[in-house]
Formats: C-alpha cells, sequence, structure tokens
C-alpha cells in the first residue's frame, strides 16, 4: 500500500474508535472503552510505522506524497480539498503522537477506571488524537485549520473532563479563549498568505513563496506574525501561555498526552512546516526564537517556586517547548524535532509518574504534603528520576543529546544567535533545579503519613473527596473523579507504558549522536531540503563540545538542588525569607495573569456589558423596536379614536365622505 | 314639468333624510329616515327612467322596494329584541362596537 | 295642469319628509312618513310608472308602515328629546345636510344631460304597465327577481329568529329551581364520602400520607453501573 494510503488509515482509525464509543458508550461496559479506544490508535500506530516503511522504501527525491480525498471549493480563486501530506516530517510526527497515545491509553485504562466517565473519556480522547493527527498529516492550510480547531475543542473537552468542579471548567473555559486567540491569528496569517499567493495547498505556497513576496517583505512578515500568534498561542508561549497550568485541571492522562507530548507541541510543527515562509521572512523568524528564549527562561524561573507537582511539570513543559519553538525559529530543524521526540517520552513519563504519585497521596497534589515516597513507591520513584535525569539533559539520557544538539547549533550559528545559546544553558541550570527540587521533596526526607501507610501496604483513602486546589468537598459521582486511585506498583497497565517510556528516555538518544549517526537529520532531509538554514551543521566536535558543557550545567543544576532540600535542609526556608520580594514575583507567575485580567479581560467585559445594556437593550430594544413599535402604536390608537362606536357618528362621516367625492367630481367637471 | 324638477325633490328629500339620521337618537326613526333616502332614490331611477324612456330603471326601483321591504324587517326584528333584553332603545348608548 | 299635481304632490313629499325628521313622538313620524309615502306615489304616477305607485302604496305604505306602526306600539315610543349627547353632530349634522344638497342641486344644474331639461322621451303606449314590468322581470331580469325572492324569505326567517324568545315559555325557570332544592336521598354525598360511610369515586379512606419532597434521597446509588456518562 501506498504511503497516503496508509494516511488515511491513520486518520481512520482514531475517528472510528470516537464515533464508535461516543455511540455505543452505553453498551460498553467495564473497561471495554478503553480497550477499543487503544485498539484504535494502537491500528493507527501500526499505520504509521507502515507509512514510515513505505515512505523509506521511495527514493529520497520522491518522498512527498499528497493525496486529495475530495475538492471540496475548487473554483476561481480558490482551492479547498481535503488532501493529506504524507512526508518525513508528517510521519516523524504521526509516529511520535500515535505511539506516545497507545501508550498513554493503556496507562488510562487503569488510571481512569472508577471513574463514572470512562468511555466519555476515552471518546474524547481518541478524538484528540484524530484532531492531531489531521493537523499533522494536512496537506493544505484548510485541513490544517481545521485539526487545530479540533485539537482546541478537545483540549477543551478533556480539561473541563471533570465538569462539575467549578476550577476546572473555568480552566477549559479559558484555554479555549487562548486557542481561540491563536486560531484567529492563525486564520489571519493564512489569508495574508493566501492572498498573493492565490493557493491554499502546501506544496504550491513553498513554490511560490519566493517569488511572491519580497525577501522580509512587510505582508509577509505580517503573515507570519500572525502564525506566531497561533503557534504561541497553541504551545503555551509567552504571553500566550496562561492557559497552560490551569489545564492541569484535567486528569493527569490528559495533562501527559495533551499538555506534554502532542497538543502543545503543534506550534513547533507549524513553525517547522513552513519553514519556507519563516526563512523568507526573517524577521519573524527573530521573533519566534526571541519570544521562545523569553518564554524558556521565564517558566523555569516560575517553576522552581511552584508547590502544586502538576503545575511544576507543566511548567517545565512550557519551558522545553521554549527550546523547541527558539530552534525551529533559527533553522535547527532537525535539533528541534528531535527534542520534540524525546520531550514526548520523557514528559509523558513524568507527568505519568506524577499520576502515580498523586493517587498514593488520594489525590492531593501539593508539594508542601509530598515526602519520603522513596520506599513506598520504588517504580514510581524510578521513573520520576529516568524522566528527570532526561529533563535535566544528564548523559547518556535522550534529552541531553537533544537539548544539548538545539544548543550547538545555536552556538554555531553565531551572533545574536549566541546570546540565545547562553540563555538555552542558563535555562538547562535551572531546568536541572527544578525538577530534582520536585523529586527531592516528594521522594527524600522523612515519610508523610500516606507514605507510611503504603508501606505498609495500605493505599490511603480520603472519605470526603475534596478539589485539591481549592479544598471544597466532592462527591465521586458523575462530572467528578472517582473514588478509587491506582497506582503504577499495582496495576500493570500502568507499569508497562511507564516502563517503555523510561526505555525510550534511555536509549532514544541514540537516534542521534553527533558523529556517529544523524538519522533524524538525514530521514527530514527531503521535507527541508530546500531550506538555507538547515544545512548549517556544526561540526563534530564543537557539538561534543556543546553536549560536555550541557552535562556539567546539568550536573551543576543536580548539585545545587541536592544541596538546597536534601543536605541541608532548612535552606530553601532562608533563601525565601532572604529575597521575599522575588519569590512573591516568582510565585505569582510574573503577575501575567493579573495584566492579562487588567488589560484584556476587563475591557472585553467592559464592552460586552455596554453593549449589552446600553446599546442592546437601550439603543436597539428602546430604540428602534421601541420606536418603531412606538410609533405604530400611535397610529393606531389615534386611528381606533375613529371607532367610537356612535352610530351617528359613523353616518356623519360617511355623508362627509360622499360630500367630498361629489364635490371632487364636481370641480373635475367643469 | 320637466325631469330636472323630480331630480330636485329627490335630492331634497335624500338630504332630508340623511340629516334626520344624524339627529335623532331613537333607532325607529333613524330607519324612518333611511326609508327616506330610499325613496329618494327611488324617484330618481323613475325620473331617470321616464327620461330615457325606459322601462328598465322602474324595475330597479321595485328591486329597492323589495330591498328595503326585507331590510326594514330585519331592523325591526332586531329592535324589538333589543327592547326585549331591557337594553336602552337608543342609539347612542348601544355603542359597545367600539375599538 | 301636471305642473299644479306636481307641486302638491312635492310639497306632500317633503312635508313628509320633514315630519318624519322633526316630529318628537315616533308614532306621528311614522304617519308623516305614510303621508309621504302617498304623495310619493302621486309624484310616480305624474313620471307614468302606473305600476311602481301601485306598489309602492300597497306594499310600502300598506305592508311595511303598518309593520311599523305595530312596532312602534309595542315599543312605546315616548317622547324623546331631539338632541341628545351628540353635541357635535347637533350642528354638523343639517350643515353636512345642507352641504350635501347643494352639491347635488350643483350637480344636477350644471349637468351636461341634455334630457334633464325636457320632459321625458316620448310616451310609448305600454310604458310602465304591468304588463312590460312583468315581461322583464320574467325574462330579462329573471334572476335579480328570483333571488329577490330568495332575499324576502331570508328577512323573514331573520326576523323570526330575531325577535323570539330565547328560553321558550316563561315560568319554566321555576321548575329548574324546584329540582336543584329537592332533598337528596339519605346517606349520599360528599359528606357521607368525608365520614367514611361511602366510598366516592377514585378516593380512599386512609389517612393523608406524606408524600416525598421531589429529589429528596434520590443518591446517586440507586443508577446501574454499567458504563455511564
Amino acid at each position: 500500500m501506498s504511503a497516503t494510503t496508509f494516511g488515511w488509515l491513520i486518520l481512520l482509525f482514531p475517528l472510528l474508535g470516537t464515533i464508535l464509543i461516543g455511540l455505543g458508550f452505553r453498551r460498553l461496559s467495564g473497561t471495554a472503552a478503553g480497550w477499543l479506544g487503544t485498539l484504535a490508535i494502537a491500528l493507527a500506530f501500526a499505520s504509521s510505522v507502515g507509512a514510515l516503511i513505505s515512505l523509506l522504501g521511495d527514493s529520497e527525491s520522491h518522498r512527498e506524497l499528497t493525496s486529495s480525498l475530495w475538492n471540496y471549493a475548487v473554483t476561481v480563486g480558490v482551492d479547498a480539498k481535503l488532501s493529506i501530506l504524507v512526508d518525513p516530517l508528517s510521519v516523524f510526527m504521526v509516529l511520535i503522537v500515535s505511539g506516545v497515545s497507545t501508550l498513554i491509553h493503556i496507562y488510562s485504562i487503569a488510571y481512569m477506571k472508577s471513574d463514572r466517565g470512562y468511555a466519555r473519556y476515552f471518546a474524547y480522547l481518541n478524538y484528540f488524537v484524530f484532531s492531531m493527527l489531521l493537523l499533522v498529516l494536512a496537506g493544505n492550510f484548510v485541513l490544517l485549520i481545521v485539526g487545530w480547531a479540533f485539537v482546541g475543542a478537545a483540549s477543551y473537552l478533556l480539561i473541563s473532563f471533570w465538569y462539575r468542579r467549578t476550577t476546572a471548567t473555568s480552566a477549559g473555559i479559558k484555554a479555549f479563549l487562548i486557542n481561540t486567540f491563536g486560531d484567529v491569528g492563525l486564520i489571519l496569517g493564512t489569508f495574508f498568505i493566501f492572498r498573493k499567493t492565490g493557493t491554499l495547498d502546501f506544496e504550491k505556497t513553498f513554490q511560490l513563496v519566493p517569488h511572491v513576496f519580497a525577501h522580509n517583505g512587510t505582508d509577509l512578515v505580517a503573515g507570519c506574525l500572525l502564525l506566531l500568534v497561533g503557534a504561541f498561542a497553541k504551545s503555551a508561549q509567552v504571553p500566550l501561555h496562561t492557559w497552560l497550568p490551569d489545564a492541569m485541571e484535567g486528569p493527569t492522562p490528559v495533562s501527559a498526552l495533551i499538555h506534554a507530548a502532542t497538543m502543545v507541541t503543534a506550534g513547533v510543527y507549524l513553525i517547522a512546516r513552513m519553514h519556507p515562509l519563516f526563512e523568507h521572512a526573517p524577521t519573524a523568524a527573530d521573533v519566534g526564537a526571541i519570544g521562545g528564549c523569553a518564554t524558556l527562561l521565564i517558566a523555569a524561573s516560575i517553576a522552581i517556586v511552584q508547590t502544586d507537582l502538576k503545575r511544576v511539570i507543566a511548567y517545565s513543559t512550557m519551558s522545553q517547548i521554549g527550546y523547541m519553538i527558539m530552534a525551529v525559529s533559527v533553522g535547527a530543524y532537525s535539533a528541534g524535532l528531535f527534542h520534540l521526540m524525546t520531550h514526548s517520552f520523557f514528559k509523558a513519563l513524568l507527568f505519568m509518574a506524577a499520576g502515580s504519585l498523586i493517587s498514593a497521596m488520594g489525590g492531593e497534589q501539593s508539594l508542601d504534603r509530598m515526602r519520603g515516597f522513596r520506599k513506598a513507591m520504588p517504580f514510581t520513584f524510578i521513573c520520576f528520576v529516568i524522566g528527570g535525569l532526561a529533563l535535566s539533559g544528564l548523559p547518556p539520557f535522550s534529552g541531553w543529546l537533544s537539548k544539548d544538539d538545539i544548543l550547538g547549533y545555536l552556538d554555531d550559528r553565531g551572533g545574536g544567535f549566541e546570546i540565545l545559546g547562553i540563555m538555552g544553558y542558563v535555562g538547562a541550570l535551572l531546568t536541572g533545579i527544578y525538577t530534582f527540587r520536585m523529586i527531592f521533596r516528594a521522594f527524600f526526607g522523612e515519610p508523610v503519613e500516606e507514605a507510611r501507610e503504603l508501606e505498609q501496604g495500605h493505599l490511603v483513602h480520603h472519605d470526603t473527596p475534596t478539589n485539591p486546589q481549592t479544598g471544597e468537598v466532592e462527591d465521586t459521582d458523575v462530572g467528578f473523579p472517582g473514588p478509587e486511585h491506582h497506582i503504577a506498583e499495582r496495576d500493570w497497565a500502568m507499569k508497562v507504558p511507564m516502563a517503555m517510556l523510561a526505555l525510550l528516555a534511555l536509549v532514544g538518544g541514540v537516534l542521534q549522536i553527533p558523529g556517529v549517526d544523524h538519522s533524524i537529520t538525514r530521514f527530514l532531509a527531503p521535507t527541508f531540503a530546500d531550506s538555507r538554514l538547515a544545512h548549517i551543521e556544526p561540526s563534530t566536535g564543537a557539538d561534543w563540545t556543546g553536549l560536555v558543557i550541557g552535562a556539567v550545567i546539568a550536573i551543576i543544576g543536580i548539585s545545587i538542588a541536592y544541596r538546597i532540600w536534601v543536605a541541608k535542609p532548612g535552606t530553601s526556608a532562608r533563601l525565601q525569607a532572604r529575597l521575599p520580594a522575588v519569590h512573591t514575583f516568582l510565585y505569582n507567575k510574573w503577575y501575567f495573569d493579573e495584566v492579562i485580567d487588567f488589560a484584556v479581560v476587563r475591557p472585553v467585559l467592559w464592552l460586552g456589558r455596554f453593549t449589552s445594556s446600553t446599546l442592546e437593550r437601550g439603543l436597539i430594544g428602546g430604540g428602534v423596536t421601541g420606536g418603531a413599535t412606538g410609533i405604530v402604536r400611535a397610529w393606531s390608537a389615534a386611528v381606533r379614536r375613529a371607532q367610537t362606536g356612535f352610530l351617528r357618528y359613523y353616518v356623519a362621516a360617511m355623508l362627509l365622505g360622499i360630500g367630498c367625492m361629489a364635490l371632487y367630481f364636481l370641480i373635475e367637471a367643469t | 314639468m320637466a325631469i330636472g324638477w323630480y331630480l330636485a325633490v329627490s335630492a331634497l328629500i335624500f338630504c332630508i333624510g340623511a340629516v334626520g339620521v344624524m339627529i335623532r337618537p331613537n333607532p325607529l326613526v333613524i330607519l324612518l329616515c333611511l326609508e327616506l333616502m330610499l325613496n329618494a332614490g327611488n324617484l330618481a331611477l323613475v325620473a331617470f327612467s321616464r327620461m330615457w324612456g325606459a322601462a328598465d330603471g322602474q324595475i330597479f326601483a321595485l328591486f329597492v322596494l323589495v330591498v328595503a321591504a326585507c331590510e326594514v324587517t330585519v331592523g325591526l326584528g332586531l329592535i324589538v329584541a333589543i327592547y326585549r333584553r331591557q337594553m336602552p332603545v337608543n342609539v347612542d348608548d348601544l355603542s359597545e362596537l367600539h375599538g | 295642469m301636471s305642473a299644479v299635481l306636481f307641486f302638491i304632490a312635492a310639497i306632500g313629499v317633503l312635508t313628509g319628509a320633514i315630519g318624519v325628521v322633526m316630529l318628537r313622538n315616533p308614532f306621528y313620524s311614522v304617519l308623516a312618513l305614510v303621508v309621504h309615502l302617498i304623495a310619493l306615489a302621486a309624484l310616480f304616477l305624474l313620471l307614468r310608472a302606473e305600476f311602481v305607485a301601485a306598489a309602492q302604496v300597497v306594499v310600502y305604505a300598506g305592508a311595511v308602515m303598518v309593520l311599523y306602526v305595530f312596532v312602534v306600539a309595542y315599543i312605546g315610543g315616548a317622547d324623546q328629546p331631539l338632541h341628545r349627547p351628540a353635541g357635535a353632530l347637533k350642528v354638523l349634522g343639517p350643515i353636512f345636510g345642507l352641504a350635501l344638497a347643494v352639491e347635488l342641486c350643483i350637480a344636477m344644474l350644471g349637468s351636461a344631460l341634455k334630457g334633464i331639461g325636457g320632459k321625458g322621451a316620448p310616451y310609448v303606449f305600454g310604458f310602465g304597465t304591468p304588463r312590460q314590468i312583468g315581461q322583464l322581470f320574467l325574462t330579462t331580469y329573471l334572476l335579480p327577481f328570483e333571488l329577490a325572492s330568495l332575499l324576502l324569505m331570508v328577512a323573514a326567517v331573520g326576523a323570526v329568529v330575531l325577535a323570539r324568545r330565547r328560553r321558550g315559555l316563561e315560568g319554566t325557570e321555576e321548575f329548574e329551581d324546584q329540582l336543584v332544592a329537592a332533598p337528596r336521598p339519605a346517606y349520599t354525598g360528599t359528606m357521607a364520602e368525608v365520614a367514611g360511610i361511602r366510598q366516592g369515586a377514585g378516593t380512599t379512606t386512609e389517612p393523608d400520607r406524606q408524600t416525598e419532597p421531589i429529589g429528596a434521597a434520590t443518591g446517586s446509588k440507586d443508577r446501574s453501573s454499567k458504563g455511564g456518562w
């Protein structure tokens, strides 16, 4: 079968999965919905592998294949078709998405078992995977935008999965709003580009761009900046990042899949896919790089003081995506995408392990309450450590190779990009610190009560479930988390995916070891064949220098964390006391939420209320409709006064009328 | 006499009838005045019939006669019904059909 | 000669008309109208409309006015003041009438009809006779003739319907009152049901039960645990 057939199959299986689970949820009992969903995604993964093999069977120059299912609107000036593009970049993304999704589905089978909304969860999750695959496989702007919007909708549905929690629904709305803002940017950017090129197809657009746009011309820069708005919103970059920490209200597997491995990488994919445009408009690319760099520093600084376990990992995601955005903006495409791959492995692993830990705490998510779980949960501890080491960039873990691949490229390009590279190393230091702060705080030290009970073999269980954020009391019916908690040590369905991801996090880096093999760069070469920047390759020596520096920085970061939180407990309290302003600033997330609330939310609300009360009720309701009806009413009241009911007046009126008519005819006859 | 005189008489009777309808409050008298107006029309019809020498005008006048008779019948029936229900037999007080 | 007769008849017509309008007693108005109608019949005769004149006297003055007299007698037209609350019409009525009369006269005088000035078409023997009228009725104007007879029947039926009594004969209402006031048989009725002596339809004799408030104690425990939302 050709690669494009596999491409359609990749889209078909998750779609079937969501439809079947969605329609048949009443008949699916127990974990059947979970297995059905997992099967759908597993088949999609199998099709992705098939597509990969088929693509590798083609010669290098014939690896960009398109296939169109249906001409939606092909007429003068517009060519909107349902077409997919199967090329190395999309196959790469599809493999990652479907592979990690399969593992997370297996994990969710056990994790969500006692939840009343089990089938709904898997229907939504399959729908999400379908949307993400559609986004990645899209062959023209139309399907890209459709996939983009679907992914946003799926994210909303899954963040607000426990819909009876007001915090969850507010978070879902926040995410959806910011994503929609990004959607608008994406669509406007598409229009800007389409206006000049006249085509919506990717391949044709990329061919036309150098001819139709001037290098760094204002309209192309504007279009690319709008695309960046979309990418930044979806990938949670500053300043459109405020939704991601709140998105942790969703179930932990959702955080693992959507907000670590797949959806937030859509922005990275977008920039990589649109690289001909960005290379032709370097200003926009520079904006992207600076945005990514700023994000990675800001997010890392916030992660150091966060107390909610999932939010630490969320800010870590934000920071790592900053690396990827920075990479694909400056031209390090294969490095950025390599980091995307390794990041999806270890971040999903970290979230899965966090889910297990939170279950052991009976739903409690605050780091302040967790301590000393090392003996009680050895498997989870090992997964955390492997994920943390990969994240911090310690050899030989995959994260080390991918992150320093990016930083090596930046250093090699020189000029202003060197500064970005140095910032990247600073970020790496902070990464080591916050990652191991999390691990040391949760697993070392005097075990808390939940840990001690778990060591005895008794999983703690709260009688009155509460909202971890606000503490308000809930129940365990539909719309709230289920009553049971599942930890990795007890459920093999959780253990197996975590083990596989741990393995991948450990050895995934072998795909791109400098000087040894460049399989990812070579595989992605056909996609980036027309790029000038992709051909810049640092020498092996420069690469290894960067790798060594990165390893050293990671070790320094981990040891700082060790010193503050393990060797000399109380150091963090002293630091907090000495630098209260800094701590408050970082703890309040650089006050982004407050600024956005003041600058955006309040004016919009004011405008809405003003329009509703004054314009709608006063002007249109009172003035236009009220005025029109008032005039009609006055008229009819005036006319009604002729209906007196007095017969003689009627007669008099009739006679008057006859007299006037006769008069008229008399006058006319003369 | 010239036909014109008859028409003048007819016009006068018509106007007297119209004034009567407007002035009198008693429905019986109003009906009588309506008869006056109808008769005025009859006179005009017959006068014109004489003028043209065609008997069609007289046929028309006979029909008017028939219609007037029917109308009087029904009208008086109405007035009797009103009287029976103890309602005031006065056109000004019978004014419930108003808007 | 005919001019003299014309003026006598015309004066009779106008006097009758003014009498109808001005006389206070409705009975006198009816009589004035009778005078008016007979004078009008004379005018018809002057116009060679024999049959119409005869029909006028026999039908109109004879039958319709007699009907009027009966009704006036029944209702008893009391002397009523001429001018009632219609204040504006007191003045406007005559003005409108006068205006209309003036207009009609002007129309007539200024009319281009030559025939008005003359005495009419030359007399044809048989003009206005019952024979000619009858012929026209039964040939050219057959349909209106039949419809007119239908109209007469409708009017007659309508008059009967309007003037009939609604509830049949008087004296029936007392009978119905007697029925209601009669005593019920013993051990029947709602009091007996309340006291528990007798079962009514659809009631029980058990004391009131407390009904559960809606939604109270409806927990989620009862739902089946088949996979749900």
